[in-house]
């Protein structure tokens, strides 16, 4: 059984006068233990709204609809009452730029001894000394447990955004963007820290961000997600060298590679707009390999090999081993 | 600099005489002072500084992109923004078009201004909220007299756009910034520095704040306006980007240049420790390419406190005793593995 599930989980927001925008529409992929899992995309595909959806803490004007199983239990049936024992305790997150979000005003130490405190992990000595453990195990010296955080590099808040994270001992962890305001070496760092937690700790860690390189040298999975869906999922070795969506193709083409000799090209057009039906493949205006039917049929999420699925209506096609070319 | 001098720089996109390179920086020397406090100041402490750029020394031709790259705080952006007299130097020259304009005065800097332009990383910040596009390309010609009448300039912003990749024009003229997407507003702002018909532009991590899609888009039109004969000066902390559009990337650590050469070669032969750490660890698109990343521990250290000896050794992970006490300076390779324009300052090599 997976540790999470997440079954066509769907997030609408309220525009008002009637009106509804549909961040999130219909994701699904179940994780196991120690995965490490990337959800990769552009600004505005629903990337952060689908994470922030598993950890109950959207904005009252969102909708949510579908299940998220966690140890094959529900934690959405009641909505808040069923989702809030599990938040932090066995789901906790790494906020984009969280290591800017620490107190300014609180020792480091503190900062992570209060969730503790609050969800009745620990108290007291038995807290300070799993926050010294905590902060140890993410590389930050016992001695600047009672720093503040400016007197902390980048680095070291966001190891210490992460160390908080992890106080309640989760099970999931959801890092969004948490390399994106850091420079490469301590990029590295950090994204080698995320993998040792996750080998060391069994932790299912899912990887939020825009930056395919990162999640190629990080998460064996991935899924790339378009205007609300997922429009390719597999293995990252798959959607490198057998993209099955032109989307992703397109994305890794976009990317420039230290020693890549081809072309960067940039993807033209932007994202279409969420708060109106979409007829047809939603990315076929700006669709490199867009035939007649991606007008009108949208494409849904098929598996094309064992572990790899892919919304493109040029797989259906070549399944039937016709060709549109 | 004499009145006949200035007028050569005045009349625009000329190349100034002789063989000069566009840009020529030699042993830049940035200093901010470190506060001493009243008490500090009332006990004649001495002056203490951050030393951010400390002896740079770089070149650049027309139609040239060079690419200086450097992890927050190794001094590019202070080096840029000395280069275009946003900060003052405290020693070292910058001459532009074989003119020395590192002591020009305000007013004699302005002519010069016109053709050396920098954008900035954030479009988000960069542009006027409340004007429309048209008004924000229009306003530094208006600043430096540039057109006839209304009507011209109003020809030189639909030939601005279209050569920034805003076509039509007339689709974009009337927008006011939160109306356009990221990329969409690096290019207007690339725009109202194209309209004053630059001959270099400083672009200070140009696609950062953009979206991966859009990213490429920018650079090729950086690229392209390269071609063209502008000389560009990326600053960047992304080393794919600048092995893929640059044609020489300089590599500074704690406010010197530790390594330059031809883009590729820097990339596929680097010399210098911190070059092969740091390009160890840029992450690659290929999920099979599991090159060993050579993480060097701890973060940059003070540019106040710049260790002795090279500034690198103590994170060199193949650092000698010598290298304590002996400040390398950029000399070609021994090995005689490089081209004679790639150096490295490293006492190892």
């Amino acid at each position: 059984m997976s540790v999470l599930e997440v079954r066509d989980l769907h997030v609408w927001f309220d525009l008002g006068e009637g009106k509804q925008l549909h961040a999130v529409q219909g994701i699904s992929f179940a994780l196991d233990a120690g995965q490490r899992f990337g959800l990769v995309g552009e600004s505005g595909c629903g990337k952060t709204t689908s994470i922030l959806a598993l950890m109950g803490l959207l904005p009252s004007t969102a909708e949510v609809a579908g299940e998220v199983l966690l140890d094959g239990k529900n934690i959405m049936a009641e909505a808040e009452k069923t989702l809030r024992p599990h938040r932090w305790n066995d789901i906790a997150m790494v906020f984009q730029g969280a290591m800017n979000a620490l107190n300014p005003v609180k020792r480091v130490g503190e900062q992570i001894v209060e969730p503790m405190e609050i969800h009745g992990v620990a108290s007291g000595a038995a807290a300070k000394k799993r926050a010294g453990e905590l902060l140890e195990l993410v590389g930050i010296p016992a001695d600047r447990t009672k720093r503040y955080p400016h007197e902390l590099s980048g680095g070291m808040r966001q190891r210490a955004a992460i160390a908080m994270s992890l106080a309640c001992a989760p099970k999931v962890l959801l890092a969004d963007e948490p390399t994106t305001a850091l420079d490469v070496m301590v990029q590295a760092q950090i994204l080698e820290l995320l993998v040792q937690l996750s080998d060391d700790l069994g932790l299912v860690l899912i990887l939020v961000t825009h930056d395919l390189p990162a999640v190629a040298q990080v998460c064996p999975n991935a899924a790339v997600m378009y205007a609300g869906e997922i429009v390719e999922a597999g293995t990252m070795d798959e959607l490198f060298h057998d993209p099955r969506h032109p989307y992703t193709r397109m994305l890794f083409s976009a990317t420039p590679d230290l020693y890549g000799e081809s072309e960067v090209r940039s993807i033209a057009g932007s994202p279409p707009r969420l708060d109106e039906a979409i007829t047809g493949c939603p990315f076929a205006p700006r669709c490199d390999s867009r035939f007649d039917r991606c007008a009108t049929d949208h494409p849904a999420l098929l598996t094309v090999n064992e572990g790899h699925r892919a919304a493109c209506l040029l797989n259906e096609v070549a399944a039937k081993g016709g060709s549109v070319r | 600099m004499s009145a006949e001098q200035l007028t050569a720089v005045t009349e625009g996109p000329t190349l100034g005489s002789g063989n000069a390179p566009l840009l020529q920086v030699t042993d830049l020397d940035v200093r901010f002072p470190i506060p001493r406090g009243i008490i500090g100041t009332l006990r004649m402490d001495e002056k203490q500084w951050v030393r951010a750029v400390d002896g740079v020394s770089l070149h650049l031709e027309a139609g040239e992109l060079v690419a200086l790259v450097g992890e927050s705080g190794c001094g590019k952006t202070s080096t840029a923004q000395s280069i275009i007299r946003m900060v003052e130097s405290f020693g070292g020259t910058i001459s532009f078009q074989g003119k020395d304009i590192t002591a020009l005065s305000a007013k004699a800097m302005r002519p010069v201004r016109r053709s050396l332009q920098i954008i900035y990383q954030d479009p988000y910040e960069s542009l006027d909220p409340r004007f429309r596009v048209e008004t924000t390309i229009e306003e530094p010609m208006l600043v430096h007299k540039i057109g006839t009448d209304k009507q011209d300039r109003s020809r030189r912003i639909d030939e601005a756009l279209t050569r920034a990749g805003l076509t039509p024009p007339e689709l974009y003229r009337k927008r006011y910034p939160h109306e356009l997407s990221g990329g969409q507003r690096q290019r207007v702002a690339i725009a109202a520095s194209l309209v004053l018909e630059p001959l270099l532009l400083i672009a200070d991590e140009p696609v950062s704040m953009l979206d991966v899609s859009v990213r490429a888009g920018v650079l090729n039109l950086l690229d392209g306006l390269r071609k063209s004969g502008l000389g560009i000066l990326m600053i960047t902390h992304d080393l794919s980007t600048a092995a893929h559009f640059a044609d020489r990337i300089a590599v500074m650590y704690l406010g010197r240049i530790v390594e330059e050469g031809p883009a590729k070669e820097v990339v596929r032969n680097p010399q210098h420790p911190y070059t092969k750490a740091l390009l160890s660890v840029v992450p690659k698109r290929d999920p099979r390419d599991h090159t060993p990343a050579e993480i060097l521990q701890g973060e940059t250290p003070d540019a106040a406190r710049i260790p002795t000896g090279c500034r690198f050794h103590p994170r060199c992970p193949v650092a000698e005793d010598r290298c304590k006490g002996e400040d390398p300076a950029l000399h070609r390779p021994k090995d005689g593995s490089t081209s004679a324009e790639h150096r490295a300052a490293c006492l190892l090599v």
